[in-house]
């Protein structure tokens, strides 16, 4: 599904550069259940913007979905990202003017479906985290918990190949980060590959695969207990 | 052009502007008081150019005045300061040599007279006229009829006065037609009234009565006072007006270069000034108009690209849900233009009323000050699009600022 040769990503920081990503080799097969964890400035954000298309990388190949991604413009990776991609962010980035509804729905407005059918979708996959009786909320009248679940169907609701998650918990408490990853532990049981960044221990160590960075290079890569139970 | 129609564009604008209603509001302004300026502004010059048409409608505005004076240069054994006066044969040489050119002649004679009816008397101008002052001059009759060619022919003792002069010797709504009223002791038979009005009227309140008449009872042989002249179209009345009186200067044997000779006054210049003065002013209508509503275009230009910048992230999840950078583009610019052209309307209408409302004020009666203010359709509709073309230019710019910016950056934004 994910599959990344020796990547390269620097910053230009005034005259100098700063090598975040150091040659990293990645893949993750279709159902996967990946963390990837470090401290801060190890890379892994890095790492999830560039498989998240959001960013570009300098040297090595990425391939999603067996597609090269060389040369994109802004057209084709928001067109890929709409396909094949679903992000859940820390912040969860909700639109704050839009009810629960019509942010779950607003990936499938930029698929071009029509405003029915899409309500009627985004109401189910609001179901799917039982949330359907706080679809006409504003995120603003939701908890932090809540919030998250929101967003999670937000990026189920394209049915894309990869669910991106960056700190899904970090903002979120002992409880409703069990809730979230419970969630996203449903989502992968029923075949989806996701992909989380995290620091917390406790967090990875749920997830089915454990990949640790350090200074942009990958010192480990382990299947956890979870996954081994199995 | 299809997302035009397309129900969700509409919300999401409908959504983005919902959330800043106060701004948004303020902006509106902006471009609404410029239109609005626009259309009062040409209304009002417009309601202006009507009432001045209206006042020198009822005048043939290609004519110019002559009259006599002294000469101040001496001229073939003249001396200078020597009197003269304008004569029939006069006339008749302008008539034959000016075929082409004039198209209306009148020669005059007035004086001051002491008019009585019954027990009451008054002083009022008497002017010896033909029937072709109704066409230079026209006269709106309340009672009977102007002078006419049989008048002129059988030296008819006839008059026609004004409204005041009938105020004064006639009770009110007394029958003035076929009484007798003595001008200079001699009886005349009134044949008409006419109206005082407010527009131009160079003769002020006077008893009219046949050239030929006066001739006889005033005993001023082929002498006339002054004449009035007027241009037939397309002909340059300045022109015109220096040819006649080199043919005058001939004809009485003064110095072509005499300035004092001859006195005359041309309408047409006066009114060139007028009309010069009300175009500055439409010019001027036109340049703050414009200017104003340029400026409240640039409002919305400002005012989206604070949006853009505050939305940034919002444009970064857009982004990293499948927002392609034409979408983001094109629901920028429509709301730039949704801006605009609403504003446009509610300053289109807001104008419109005013206008309607100094209609009803200063717009109607005799002394209306600003007659009709109206804009053209044609105009509002140019000017309209103006805006509307203004408006997706000016929405490129926040436009474009939205999709420069990586998602990845636009996500990190706080």
């Amino acid at each position: 599904m994910i599959r990344i040769e020796k990547l390269h990503k620097s910053y230009p920081i005034g005259k100098d550069s700063l090598h975040v990503l150091k040659g990293i080799d990645l893949h993750i097969k279709e159902g996967e259940f990946v963390s990837i964890m470090g401290s801060s400035g190890s890379g892994k954000s890095t790492l999830l913007n560039i498989v998240g298309l959001l960013d570009i990388h300098d040297e090595g190949d990425y391939y999603l979905n067996g597609q090269l991604i060389k040369d994109l413009n802004e057209k084709k990776a928001a067109i890929l990202r709409n396909k094949f991609l679903g992000f859940v962010f820390q912040s969860f980035n909700l639109i704050s003017y839009k009810t629960a509804l019509e942010n779950v729905a607003l990936p499938l407005y930029y698929k071009g479906m029509n405003r029915k059918e899409r309500l009627k979708v985004a109401m189910d996959y609001l179901d799917k985290v039982g949330l359907k009786d706080w679809a006409s909320h504003l995120p603003n009248e939701l908890s932090g918990g809540q919030k998250q679940r929101v967003a999670i169907a937000r990026a189920l609701v394209t049915n894309p190949k990869v669910v991106l998650a960056d700190e899904p918990t970090g903002a979120l408490d002992t409880t409703t980060t069990d809730s979230v990853m419970d969630l996203l532990k449903d989502i992968n049981d029923e075949g989806m590959t996701v992909f989380v960044i995290t620091h917390e221990e406790e967090v990875a160590e749920q997830t089915k695969r454990i990949v640790r960075l350090r200074d942009g290079i990958i010192i480990s890569d382990t299947p956890t207990k979870a996954a081994k139970a199995l | 052009m299809k997302f035009l129609f397309d129900s969700d564009t509409w919300q999401e604008i409908y959504g983005s502007i919902r959330k800043n209603k106060v701004r948004t509001g303020i902006t509106i302004i902006g471009v609404l008081w410029g239109i609005f300026l626009l259309v009062v502004l040409l209304g009002a010059a417009r309601g202006l150019e009507n009432s001045f048409n209206k006042a020198f409608g009822n005048f043939a505005t290609n004519s110019v005045f002559v009259w006599t004076q002294s000469t101040d240069t001496p001229f073939k054994g003249f001396q200078k300061g020597r009197r003269f006066r304008l004569n029939m044969k006069d006339i008749q040489v302008l008539k034959s040599e000016y075929a082409d050119e004039i198209k209306l002649l009148a020669p005059r004679n007035q004086t001051m007279n002491l008019i009585v009816k019954d027990f009451k008397s008054g002083s009022f101008k008497v002017s010896g006229d033909f029937p072709v002052l109704d066409q230079i001059q026209k006269k709106k009759l309340i009672y009977g009829r102007f002078l006419n060619q049989n008048d002129i022919t059988s030296s008819a003792k006839v008059t026609v006065i004004s409204e005041d002069i009938y105020k004064q010797f006639f009770e009110k709504d007394e029958m003035p037609i076929g009484q007798n009223i003595k001008i200079n002791s001699i009886n005349y038979k009134v044949i008409g009234v006419y109206e005082a009005s407010n527009t131009a009227n160079i003769d002020g309140d006077t008893a009219y009565i046949p050239f030929s008449t006066y001739k006889k009872v005033y005993n001023t042989a082929n002498n006339i006072d002054w004449m009035m002249i007027t241009a037939n179209e397309g002909i340059d009345i300045e022109q015109m007006e220096s040819d006649v009186l080199l043919t005058l200067k001939n004809l009485h044997k003064v110095h072509p270069e005499d300035e004092r000779a001859f006195g005359s006054f041309n309408l047409g210049k006066e009114i060139a000034k007028f009309t010069g003065f009300l175009t500055g002013m439409q010019f001027l209508t036109w340049f703050v108009g414009i200017a104003t509503l340029i400026a409240g275009v640039f409002a919305i230009g400002n005012i989206l690209l604070i949006t853009v910048k505050e939305r940034t992230k919002e444009i970064g999840i857009r982004r990293a849900l499948g927002a392609t950078p034409k979408s983001i583009r094109q629901q920028i610019i429509l709301e730039s233009v949704f801006l605009t052209t609403v504003a446009g309307m509610v300053g289109i209408i807001m104008g419109a009323t005013v206008l309607m409302i100094i209609d009803t004020l200063f717009g109607q009666g005799e002394d209306a000050t600003l007659v009709n203010p109206t804009v053209n359709i044609p105009i509002i509709l140019a000017a309209f699009t103006a805006l509307v073309v203004l408006g997706t230019l000016i929405g490129l710019i926040p436009a474009h600022m939205a999709t420069v910016v990586k998602p990845i950056e636009a996500l990190r934004e706080e």
